[in-house]
Formats: structure tokens, C-alpha cells, sequence
């Protein structure tokens, strides 16, 4: 991989980093946006996107790559085009994703954050991604494949190796690629936000509970208890 | 019995609930129209009056954080939402950007018009594709129906709102490593004071507040602080979600009155899963100590379950059954902390990095009974003595899985290993 980018691409990136760095008050607040922009054209963060984001802001290439390292989203090697993210943190490592991840691993032969050889997908353990109530949880491109087993997500890899319709539990229609995504986490949007599922089911538990039962917040003006047949919390 | 209080996710049951328009068919954006004819202090005045108290964890009450903005500083002010959830076990601001982010934008405007800002940020994680794409339609929609934007309708308050996307760290979640990284720099925190009203978001006074925070808001402005605090307890008022997961048979949201017990949510929730028992809890997320069976009736309100030990944090009640080995837990949550402690300081840096070790021999069966007594020394060198709430965090779990299960750190240590079959904790090993 060269340490610059070409013209096009370069010329391509600077329309983009001048709108993302508009945004801000202050021009470096872009930088994270920019690391997401340049991960977006190459699949990780090279050494041409770092020299790229450095030269935008002014900044050192010391200083750009002193902050993509700390950020475990920012790749220093290809991902594959289907980032695989199993949850093995506490409650979902309980709940099977070590075994989910065990699995992975074994059906595609990789490591760790390591890609198929084939750069389809590459698999990594995740820490807890605010979805405990659907554990356990697999993430593909950070959009969720909730309440998954072993063998629901080897399916998922073979499906994304294959090129078939792959549809998260809560997300679009369709998932897209590692690149796409790091572009809509620049700020670009995919002009999908409407597409799928407002809520899934657990998100729903205490809703319908409370329509079941009876129960709402008080009517405003009508201080006290929170109304329904069975009482108040105070 | 305690009753559900849906508020914020009253309307998740409309499949367009997270369109302006789906909203706006529950009132929404009105409470936004009220505000805009008050004068701003006087809506500091009514969050302060309704006991609001932050939702992030902390419990910092809200109207008080917004009145220590110095008066006399001519520099821009800024509203930051945190929308980093990161906290093992924290779900539920995720399910209420995804499926009411209107609710969050409103309550970003009425806040920012409260406190006198102009430019507000919402800092939400990055693992979240959807959240985001959700996020920014509804800025996006707003900005096209003037309710924020310039001269917002046609007061002269003018709001721009920004959706800026994290990178993956846990420790953006605080509050000044989180202004750090919006600075666009590694996320560490800064040493308080000077806190962020006074010098946060490029050195200008800052108000930094929690997703379910700021979209409590709009309810408080459009209702009352009657209203609000006709809900929870005198000094925790309101209204929460109580996240359920882990060995539960129906895991999911539930918005109650703060005060409500863990024996209540879990007979909504249809209990422990069936044929097993509970074991341990935590009330907050991972970085409030553990409870068990003992504290099934301590009301979750911040001063009882301060009272009894623990933490109220972010109402994240990860249950888990007798299948679970706590040693593993724990092993595992403080893995968490150590990959996410950002290094600045030795106790938290170092300290996670040893009781990994120990927590892993221990899990193993090569540990020794001193091991116990080696976690408890790390963790008096964690506890108040690291940079910030991180380290503090990390310490919990071990502390007090020692205090309620020490017998079974020791029998790992006698039977020269785990006495448990990690498969029958699974979802699907569980029934066997």
C-alpha cells in the first residue's frame, strides 16, 4: 500500500473532509470523522490515510496516529467486508458467546481479528455493545444480529461468504460493507435510517406489559400516583 | 405493587415511532413550543424542581449541573449529550435512539435554549450503525421543521445540533475523556476541577448529559415538576428504565418509578429462568457491586441501594443464575477494564493488568487462597486512588463477588479448578 493516495482519490477525500471539518468549531474536532473517512476508502487505517488526515487539520503524522491507535474501531490491517464483532463480554459470554465465538473461529479457520483468506469476513471479540437484553449478540459492520447460537451465526458467515441477503435483527434492509459503513460513521448518511424494525421485542417487554395491565405514567395535573388498578410506587 | 410508568417509551409501538411525525402524533415537540415561551432560567429553575438526577450513572442532579455555568464568561456555551453507552449491562439509551430519537432531540433543544447555547453535540458510540443513521434523519427532520436550526420558530434561538460518531473506548464515556475525544484527541480524562461548566468543551463552559437525561426534559417542561416527581422517591424522582438481562425469562426494557425492587421487575419479567434461581445481580452495570438474593426487595432508588452496598448506576440488572461461576464473571468484567483503561494513570493501568492475572489463574485452579487477600490489596490501590470513575469501576465487581462468594473463589483453589460447566449457563444449555 503506497503512503499517499493517488490524485483521484486524494482530490475525491478533500471535498469530504472540508464538509466533515465545516462541521466543527474548531477544525480538529474533525479528526475522528476524518480516521472514519479514510478507513472508509481502504478498509483500515494506512499510513496514506493518516498522511491524509495529518495534512487536512495541520496536524503531525505522530499526532493522527497517536489517536487512531487508541480507538479500537480504527483497523491497522485489512478487515475483511464483513466485520464479524462476537460479544464476549460478561453477560453474553455467559449467555454463549464464547461458544458463538469459539465456533466462528473454527469454522473459518482464522484467529482473532483475522480475515478469510478469500477478505470476506474476519471475526473478532467485541466488549459490550448496549444490546444485553438480546444477548447473546453478534454485530456484522456494527449493525445487530441479535439473540444468535452457534450455529445461527455460522450460518451468518456462510451466508456473507456466499454473497446472499444478509438482514440484521435491528437495522436496514440490507448490510452493508465494512467500507460503506466507515463512510456513514464519517457523517455521510445512506439515506436508510427508515428502513427496519423500530424496536425489537425485548425493547418491548415493559410496554406491553403496561398496556396489558392497565398501567401509565400520571396524567399531567393529576399529581400522585402513577395510575393503574395495582397502586403507587410512592 | 409498583405500576410501569412508560414515558419515553410510550410510543415504541408504532412501527414510525422514531419519525417526526410518529412523534409528533404523541405531542411531541409541544413541551419544545412551551420552553420557547419561557425565559431560560426559569427552565433551570423547573428541571432543578423536579429532582431530576442524572441517568448516566452518576445521579448528579441535572437542573443543578446546568446552574453552575459561570454567568460571566463571554465565551460560547455548549450542550454535549453523552450517547457513549459502553457499561457492561447499559441498554438502554441504544433501544431509545433506535426507536425515539425525536424524543432526545427535542430535549436537546429545550435543554440548549435553557442553558443559552447555541451548538450542541450528541457523542453516540460508533458500534451502532442504525442508532446513528436514526439519529441523524431525526436532527436532519427537525432542522427541516424549524424546530431547531436557525431561528427556531421564529424566536431568534438559534441551534445547530451535530451527530459525531466515537471510535470504540469505553473510557469516552466520561465526561471529560469524552470532550477530549470530541476535541479530536485520545480520550483521557482531565483532572477536575475545573469541571466542564466552566471550562469543558474547548475550554468553554460545558453542560455534558446523559441520552435518558436530556430526553426526560421535554416530559418535565410539557408536565410539570409535579408531575415528575409524583413518580420515584423523595430524593430519586421520576421515572427510569430498568434493563433486565442475562438469565431472566422475558429480558427486555421496562420504564418504571425509581424505587421499584428487583423482586417486582422480576416478576414482570416472568422471573429467573425456568427450573433455576438467582444468584447474583448487579443494579448498575458492571462497575456497581454485585448483589444476591438478599437484596431482591432494596428499592432502586439511588440512596437505598447506596445504603445497601451498591450503586443505583445506570438501572442495568444483568441477572445471572446458579449455573454461572462468579469467578468467570468477574475474570471477564475486569478483561473489560483493563483493555479499556486509557493507561494515564498507574493504579488503574497496572492494577487491571494484574488482577487479570490472578483472576485468570484463579479461574484455572493454579491460584492460592493469598490470591484473594492479592485482589483486595490491588483493588485498596484502585479504589479512590485511580484518575477517575474507571479504576473506581473495576474495583466492584472483585470486591464484592470476594464479600458474598469468597467459599467459592476457594474451592477453585482446592478442587484445583472451575467447578462449573459453563455450558448450562447458556441460553441453550440451560434446560437440560
Amino acid at each position: 500500500m503506497s503512503s499517499t493516495f493517488t490524485d483521484e482519490v486524494r482530490g475525491r477525500l478533500e471535498v469530504d473532509a472540508k464538509e466533515v471539518i465545516a462541521r466543527y468549531p474548531r477544525e480538529r474536532s474533525a479528526l475522528l470523522p476524518l480516521l472514519h473517512l479514510v478507513q472508509a476508502e481502504e478498509g483500515y487505517v494506512t499510513q496514506a490515510g493518516i498522511r491524509f488526515c495529518a495534512e487536512q487539520l495541520g496536524l503531525t503524522t505522530a499526532e493522527v496516529t497517536a489517536v487512531a491507535t487508541f480507538y479500537t474501531m480504527y483497523k491497522r490491517r485489512p478487515t475483511g467486508e464483513y466485520h464479524v464483532g462476537v460479544c464476549t463480554n460478561t453477560l453474553c459470554a455467559v449467555m454463549g458467546g464464547d461458544e458463538i465465538l469459539a465456533g466462528l473461529k473454527e469454522h473459518l479457520g482464522v484467529g482473532n481479528d483475522e480475515a478469510t483468506e478469500d477478505g470476506r469476513v474476519s471475526v473478532e471479540h467485541v466488549e459490550c455493545n448496549a444490546a444485553c437484553d438480546f444477548a447473546p449478540v453478534v454485530m456484522v459492520n456494527w449493525e445487530f444480529f441479535d439473540n444468535q447460537t452457534p450455529e445461527s451465526a455460522k450460518r451468518l458467515v456462510d451466508d456473507l461468504r456466499l454473497g446472499e441477503d444478509v438482514r440484521p435483527t435491528r437495522g436496514p434492509e440490507r448490510l452493508c460493507t465494512f467500507k460503506e459503513a466507515s463512510r456513514l460513521l464519517a457523517g455521510f448518511s445512506d439515506g436508510r435510517a427508515d428502513e427496519g424494525t423500530q424496536a425489537g421485542e425485548p425493547s418491548l417487554q415493559g410496554l406491553k406489559l403496561a398496556r396489558e395491565r392497565g398501567w401509565s405514567a400520571p396524567e399531567p395535573g393529576a399529581a400522585g400516583a402513577p395510575s393503574g388498578d395495582e397502586g403507587s410506587a410512592k | 405493587m409498583t405500576a410501569l410508568t412508560p414515558v419515553l417509551s410510550a410510543n415504541w409501538d408504532r412501527p414510525d415511532s422514531f419519525t417526526l411525525q410518529g412523534y409528533r402524533d404523541g405531542g411531541g415537540y409541544e413541551a419544545l413550543r412551551t420552553a420557547l415561551t419561557m425565559e431560560p432560567d426559569t427552565i433551570v429553575d423547573l428541571v432543578k424542581a423536579s429532582g431530576l438526577r442524572g441517568r448516566g450513572g452518576a445521579g448528579f442532579p441535572t437542573g443543578m449541573k446546568w446552574g453552575f455555568l459561570p454567568k460571566d464568561n463571554p465565551n460560547p456555551r455548549y450542550l454535549v449529550v453523552n450517547a457513549d453507552e459502553s457499561e457492561p449491562g447499559t441498554c438502554k439509551d441504544v433501544p431509545l435512539m433506535l426507536a425515539n430519537p425525536h424524543a432526545l432531540v427535542e430535549g436537546v433543544a429545550i435543554s440548549a435554549y435553557a442553558i443559552r447555547s447555541s451548538q450542541a453535540f450528541i457523542y453516540v458510540r460508533g458500534e451502532v450503525l442504525h442508532v446513528i443513521r436514526r439519529l441523524k434523519r431525526a436532527v436532519e427532520e427537525a432542522r427541516e421543521a424549524n424546530l431547531i436550526g436557525p431561528d427556531v420558530l421564529g424566536t431568534g434561538f438559534d441551534l445547530d445540533v451535530v451527530v459525531h460518531a466515537g471510535a470504540g473506548a469505553y473510557i469516552c464515556g466520561e465526561e471529560t475523556a469524552l470532550l477530549d475525544s470530541l476535541e479530536g484527541y485520545r480520550g483521557q480524562p482531565r483532572l477536575k476541577p475545573p469541571f466542564p461548566a466552566v471550562a469543558g468543551l474547548y475550554a468553554s463552559p460545558t453542560v455534558v448529559n446523559n441520552v435518558e437525561s436530556i430526553a426526560s426534559v421535554p416530559g418535565i417542561v410539557g408536565n410539570g415538576a409535579e408531575w415528575f416527581t409524583s413518580m420515584g422517591t423523595e430524593k430519586s424522582a421520576g421515572f427510569g428504565f430498568f434493563s433486565l438481562s442475562g438469565h431472566v425469562r422475558r429480558p427486555g426494557q421496562y420504564e418504571a418509578p425509581l424505587g421499584i425492587t428487583l423482586r417486582e421487575l422480576l416478576d414482570m419479567a416472568g422471573g429467573v429462568r425456568e427450573g433455576h434461581e438467582l444468584k447474583f445481580w448487579t443494579p448498575g452495570g458492571s462497575s456497581t457491586p454485585i448483589f444476591t438474593d438478599e437484596h431482591l426487595d432494596t428499592p432502586l432508588d439511588f440512596e437505598s441501594v447506596g445504603a445497601a452496598g451498591s450503586m443505583l448506576g445506570t438501572r442495568a440488572l444483568q441477572i445471572f443464575d446458579e449455573t454461572t461461576c462468579v469467578v468467570r464473571a468477574v475474570g471477564r468484567w475486569i478483561e473489560f477494564y483493563a483493555h479499556e483503561s486509557c493507561g494515564k494513570c498507574t493504579p488503574c493501568r497496572e492494577g487491571n493488568y494484574w488482577m487479570v492475572q490472578v483472576l485468570d489463574r484463579l479461574e484455572r485452579g493454579e491460584g492460592t487462597e493469598a490470591d484473594l487477600e492479592k485482589l483486595l490489596d490491588i483493588c485498596d490501590n484502585l479504589l479512590g486512588r485511580s484518575f477517575c470513575a474507571l479504576g473506581d469501576g473495576a474495583a466492584s465487581p472483585v470486591m464484592s463477588s470476594i464479600k458474598y462468594f469468597r467459599q467459592e473463589y476457594i474451592d477453585h483453589v482446592t478442587r484445583g479448578g472451575c467447578p462449573f460447566d459453563h455450558r448450562k449457563s447458556t441460553v441453550w444449555g440451560g434446560t437440560a
